[in-house]
């Protein structure tokens, strides 16, 4: 049997989950004999080099970069996993959301209390930045997402037992105890 | 520049970082920027939340350092809820919050150094970018990648029995913690099977150690003059001068060791620092006010720290000290990747400092929560893996926060980064008329030696996506590639 393909990304995240992910601990050395990576923040494949099996999604969408990178994850990836709450529902990041964005900007930029003088109102705008969205939406409002683990971070057995039902074609064996958290 | 070359990108790289350097007509670098480009806006949507929320909100800034921001928040609610500027919790509170902390500083370096370093040191700089990375480690050295991940598990273990959980735990709350150690959790931390015990983690401490003087033995050039710069450097220390990350005093030194911050209060934090904004990044620029915007700029994290405080107070670690401020004849040590030697000694204490909480009997006390009388504005610093993390809340009398304001440590060390980075395209980039990979990857190096925490996320895994953009003078792109 060939090897599966998988990809994995962090969007409006906080690399939680995929810290959460590398908690699987030595089960790695057995995950590297399962899979091969693809596109992934692990190695130095940056560009989808081959059609992949399975992508894995953290975080939600707060920037057009993040939209960029979700949607090239659709059309290369067979099967999208949105892994948290981040990716499920935009998770903490989502809190701005009732806020309109400009204070959010002038609250770190122009306001906080440690701001040194910045008399011009200088804000982060140059071209190389990708651009704020108005809110920050879940991935599922973007692309179309196959399956959700939820979780903040996702249990490591979680995600392993998903995984590797995922890559054997096996149903997913997912008790109450490693779903809930907190 | 006779030769033109575009490389679009596919796809914009994942991760937050992105390196841009210009170039004049003589092939020369004349700039570089490293951007941060995400923005999450924290600072505002935290305000109306009740405060107790602040330990738990504020960790999601970070999934790789939850604990540090978990903690800074917990002991700036711990002025709020009248229990102190640091010293006012139980023998219990602090010494749980402190195991804590060391569990954190355990898993997130060995993190960095094995997941991420070892394969630079493993492979070279400009090493088969293919294999350069933890799984080229597992399979071309084993034994170095289980040790790694095991040495990662037991500090991810420290955390999870005294916060609770492996990300995100609770652990800490205003006043001091909701849990102490059972005997059953310490004697599984203390004496796990092997190798998950507390005294496995010290041998293989001194064993990294040991791999990274190895290392700068044979590369003694390298690793001296990659990226080596004065500046001037901030740590928290305690009150007599020791190596402290979890409470202390503010002090700073410049480039001869002279002090320039002289052990002030935490609470005054934002009399002595201030940041600039400049526009091509969401990263913010601090300096020490009193030295302004040019010359205040400090270095932060594991070098700062070995160069700020005066003995680290276990044995093990404090012999390793002792050689590495011998090496600089005592000054302030500005060589980026000696970073990496003070990491793996504050892996060793920290692996130290675990073992003696242990075998503390204080753990298993029920006094886990102080009260006083209540204060509407309290200030925590503590040194996160990464560097000297600042958090500040004000709130009202409906005990909604009103204000809050964080320097994060990546933050404080922007400015040395973008002068790192500048000085290694220099070095290698200089006439250059293509970039080729091992160039993009030294300055990668050079950023990564401060183990940047870049929006929480990007250096994680190994690999910190960049998109590298040469620009000459007329704004024209010449060269451009994704790693």
């Amino acid at each position: 049997m060939s090897k599966k393909v998988i990809a994995t990304t962090s969007l409006a995240g906080c690399f939680g989950c995929h810290m959460s992910f590398l908690d699987i601990d030595e089960r790695i050395l057995d995950l590297v004999e399962l899979v091969e990576f693809n596109k992934s923040p692990i190695d130095d494949i940056k560009v989808f080099t081959k059609p992949v099996d399975i992508g894995i999604i953290e975080g939600g969408c707060c920037n057009s970069e993040n939209i960029e990178i979700l949607k090239s994850f659709r059309e290369n990836c067979k099967v999208l996993v949105s892994l948290g709450e981040c990716a499920i529902m935009g998770g903490l990041p989502a809190l701005r959301n009732g806020i309109p964005i400009e204070e959010c900007l002038a609250e770190a930029y122009l306001d906080g209390p440690t701001v040194g003088e910045n008399k011009e109102g200088i804000l982060p705008n140059d071209p190389e930045l990708p651009m704020l969205l108005d809110k920050v939406y879940p991935c599922h409002e973007i692309v179309k997402i196959d399956y959700f683990l939820p979780g903040c971070a996702p249990d490591a057995d979680l995600i392993w037992n998903a995984l590797v039902a995922l890559v054997t074609g096996n149903e997913m064996d997912l008790p109450y105890e490693v779903i809930k958290f907190d | 520049m006779s030769k033109k070359i575009t490389i679009e990108p596919v796809t914009r790289v994942e991760g937050h970082g992105k390196v841009t350097i210009k170039l004049n007509d003589a092939g020369e670098v004349t700039d570089s920027r490293l951007h941060i480009v995400e923005f999450r806006g924290f600072e505002r949507f935290v305000q109306g939340r009740p405060y107790w929320e602040a330990p738990v909100l504020v960790q999601r800034l970070c999934g790789i350092c939850p604990v540090s921001h978990h903690l800074a928040a917990a002991k700036a609610l711990d002025v709020i809820v009248g229990a102190g500027t640091g010293d006012g919790l139980t023998a219990v509170g602090d010494k749980m919050r402190r195991l804590m902390h060391y569990g954190q500083f355990f898993q997130s370096h060995v993190l960095h150094f094995f997941h991420l370093s070892s394969p630079d040191f493993l492979f070279g700089f400009d090493g088969d970018p293919v294999t350069r990375n933890i799984i080229g480690v597992i399979q071309e050295n084993r034994d170095l990648a289980i040790q790694g991940v095991m040495m990662r598990k037991y500090g991810q273990e420290v955390i999870k029995h005294t916060a609770g959980k492996k990300v995100h735990g609770t652990g800490a709350i205003p006043g001091g913690i909701n849990k102490n150690l059972s005997i059953a959790e310490r004697d599984i931390l203390l004496n796990g099977a092997d190798p998950l015990n507390a005294d496995k983690m010290v041998e293989w401490s001194i064993g990294a150690l040991e791999f990274f003087k190895g290392y700068h033995k044979a590369n003694v050039k390298t690793v001296d003059g990659f990226a080596n710069f004065p500046s001037n450097h901030l740590s928290l220390v305690r009150e007599d001068g020791a190596f402290d990350i979890y409470n202390g005093v503010l002090r700073a030194v410049d480039t001869n060791g002279n002090r320039i911050l002289n052990d002030v209060d935490c609470q005054d934090y934002d009399k002595y620092i201030e940041e600039e904004v400049r526009n091509w990044s969401y990263m913010k620029f601090p300096y020490l006010k009193s030295l302004g915007k040019e010359k205040g700029w400090y270095r932060v994290g594991p070098l700062a720290r070995l160069n700020v405080c005066d003995f680290i107070p276990t044995p093990l670690a404090q012999k390793e000290f002792e050689e590495f401020k011998a090496y600089t004849h005592g000054k302030p040590n500005g060589m980026s990747l000696h970073y990496h030697w003070a990491r793996l000694i504050e892996v060793l204490h920290s692996a130290e400092m675990i073992r003696d909480l242990l075998n503390d009997p204080d753990l298993q006390n029920d006094d886990l929560v102080v009260k006083g009388e209540k204060l509407y504005k309290g200030v925590g610093v503590i040194e996160a893996p990464r560097g000297t993390l600042f958090h500040h809340y004000e709130i009202n009398k409906d005990d909604q926060i009103t204000l809050a304001n964080l320097i994060v440590s990546t933050t404080n060390n922007n400015q040395p980064m973008n002068t790192a980075v500048n000085l290694t395209a220099k070095s290698f980039m200089n006439g250059q008329k293509e970039i080729t990979e091992g160039m993009m990857n030294a300055v990668e190096v050079a950023i990564r030696a401060y183990d940047p925490c870049l929006s929480c996320a990007t250096h994680a895994m190994g690999q910190m996506p960049l998109e590298m953009t040469l620009i000459n003078e007329k704004d024209e792109i010449i060269d451009r590639k994704n790693k």
